[in-house]
């Protein structure tokens, strides 16, 4: 197991909304959240659609405060959105007036780094997600999976504490898709990151984490916590095809009532 | 065309191409995707003068009504040595960029100004839309009698012309702007005037230009109309000048000149565009937004 002092921290954590009409109960999106993100750990959040998964990670780059509880990275609690926290979503969003090199260093732009210093940054990370020859290309001009690998290194670039991922393949087509899981798994165990990975993919949690939390809808919260014991984390393929792999991907199948479910 | 670029445009695959008989060898394929267009237009303008030199004296219709090509041609020297066309066609022009200009700086700004403010966009819009509708060219006569016979009229017309799709435009891109990009920046900890410059102005570029494309093909019927309804100079004031004296060949030139500065302007234009949005896989094919 990799390091235990937690890099991230959520202690009974609620999140509610107002209702949408005056005088409605408010919505609760997530309530009773704990959990903590070691050192070098990558954990994963599956559960249904509608769970809260985007409000957990709102809460934890802190675009959003919870009504509840507390989240805190190192210690501190997070109180609006701080570089520390590195998030990427399913879609790739770099910004298509930029070359790759440039939307890499975007990021960290919001600094008083020197512009020089930001560039040997934005080519060492395009070095380790081996996107170096791409770095002069517009988005347009690289395939959907290249795309993703310039949105890591941009989120790398700015040396986060903890990397949010939503759903970082789910726009992916399979093959692409199971490569670019192989790829994210080596650059993150290489670099011993601390990761939390938000994901409807199932077999996905599994074969890239350490840890799989499940959580359930209205309101979202935390009903069970896998421990997924494989070794191999940073070759996703090797790892899918363990017996214990598929084991997990059947219990979690059945924790999350998929079998019962009519309406999807 | 369409089989020969629908057959072209496929040269990777290569079963396809081998079901699908060619129609036309590739290479004359080539030759007239390049030349036969241009060509072809060529041939239509030189159709056109012919007739219209030829066609109306032979049906009889007086010059005073379609003056020939050749009349339109010696009227435009007679024009440039006695009636100071130049002087004309630079007051025409200068006022044209300058009217385009300032509308366009004043349309961009009130553009960005509401879309960062939903309230007053809310607030105002009716009166935008009122006001986009109203035909601005309208209002010449009132700035004549509010400003006399100077300058400042035609120039507020243009203005206030160039101002709207370019407002509009603006306002549009704003609008559709990604959340999600700007919630990056946000993540990033980037300041409110750094997320402006870096992710919202670059954003509305497309936009943007649209508008300034539709603002300066705009501009020029602005001052046209501002120097028709009052003024000593400009295209405009030989239009209504001839018109006065039946002197159809000058109302035509001054129109064909017209015309001339309003390609110059949308040209640049769309030359700015190409280089500004070269990111883009295809800027230039992209229809304009509607005003």
């Amino acid at each position: 197991m990799p390091g235990t002092s937690p890099v991230l921290e959520l202690r009974d954590v609620a999140r509610r909304f107002p209702g949408r009409t005056a005088g409605a109960p408010p919505f609760t999106a997530v309530r009773n959240l704990s959990f903590n993100v070691g050192e070098g750990e990558f954990v994963s959040v599956v559960g249904p659609s509608g769970c809260g998964k985007s409000t957990l990670l709102n809460l934890v780059a802190g675009l959003d405060q919870p009504s509840e509880g507390t989240v805190a990275l190192h210690g501190v609690e997070v109180a609006g959105p701080s570089s520390r926290v590195g998030f990427m979503l399913q879609k790739d969003l770099l910004l298509p007036w930029r070359t790759v090199l440039h939307n890499v260093e975007f990021g960290l732009e919001a600094r008083n780094m020197p512009a020089a210093e930001r560039r040997e940054r934005a080519l060492a990370e395009l070095k380790r997600c081996r996107l170096t020859e791409f770095a002069d290309r517009y988005p347009y001009q690289i395939s959907g999976g290249q795309r993703q690998r310039a949105a890591l290194a941009r989120t790398l670039a700015i040396s986060p504490d903890v990397v949010l991922l939503d759903e970082p393949f789910s726009a992916l087509d399979a093959q692409t898709k199971l490569v670019l899981q192989k790829n994210f798994a080596e650059t993150i165990a290489g670099s011993n990151l601390t990761t939390l990975l938000i994901t409807h993919d199932l077999s996905e949690a599994v074969a890239m984490s350490d840890r799989i939390l499940v959580m359930s809808d209205g309101p979202g919260r935390i009903v069970e916590e896998i421990d997924v014991g494989l070794p191999d984390r940073d070759n996703p393929i090797a790892r899918v095809g363990r017996p214990r792999a598929s084991e997990i991907v059947k219990h979690l199948f059945h924790a999350l009532h998929l079998g019962e479910r009519e309406d999807a | 065309m369409t089989t020969v670029d629908t057959a072209m445009s496929k040269p990777a695959n290569g079963s396809a191409a081998l079901q699908r008989p060619t129609l036309a060898p590739s290479g004359g394929g080539l030759w007239r995707r390049s030349y036969g267009a241009p060509l072809a237009s060529i041939a239509v303008a030189v159709v056109v003068l012919i007739a219209w030199q030829y066609l109306p004296p032979m049906l009889g219709v007086p010059k005073y009504i379609i003056p020939r090509v050749s009349d339109l041609y010696l009227e435009m020297i007679r024009l440039w040595s006695h009636e100071n066309l130049l002087k004309h066609f630079i007051s025409t022009a200068s006022m044209s960029i300058l009217g385009f200009v300032l509308g366009g700086l004043l349309g961009a700004a009130f553009g960005y100004a509401l879309g960062l403010l939903p309230t007053w966009e809310k607030v105002l819009s009716p009166y935008i839309l009122a006001l986009q509708i109203a035909p601005k060219v309208a209002f010449a006569p009132l700035f004549i009698l509010w400003f006399g016979y100077n300058a400042w009229p035609k120039l507020i017309v243009t203005i206030l012309v160039v101002f709207f799709p370019i407002l509009v435009n603006v306002l549009q891109a704003m609008r559709i702007m990604d959340r999600d990009l700007v919630n990056l920046a946000r993540a990033y900890n980037m300041s409110r005037t750094k997320i402006f410059f870096k992710v919202m102005l670059p954003f509305s570029m497309p936009n943007l230009l649209a508008g300034l494309r539709i603002g300066a093909t705009l501009a020029v019927i602005g001052i046209t109309v501002g120097e028709l309804v009052g003024g000593e100079i400009g295209l405009g004031y030989l239009i209504s000048f001839g018109q006065g004296q039946a002197n159809t060949a000058m109302v035509f030139d001054a129109i064909g000149l017209l015309t001339v500065i309003g390609i110059a302007m949308y040209w640049a234009v769309t030359a700015i565009e190409r280089r500004v949005l070269h990111y883009l896989p295809r800027a230039t094919g992209a229809p304009p937004a509607k005003p």
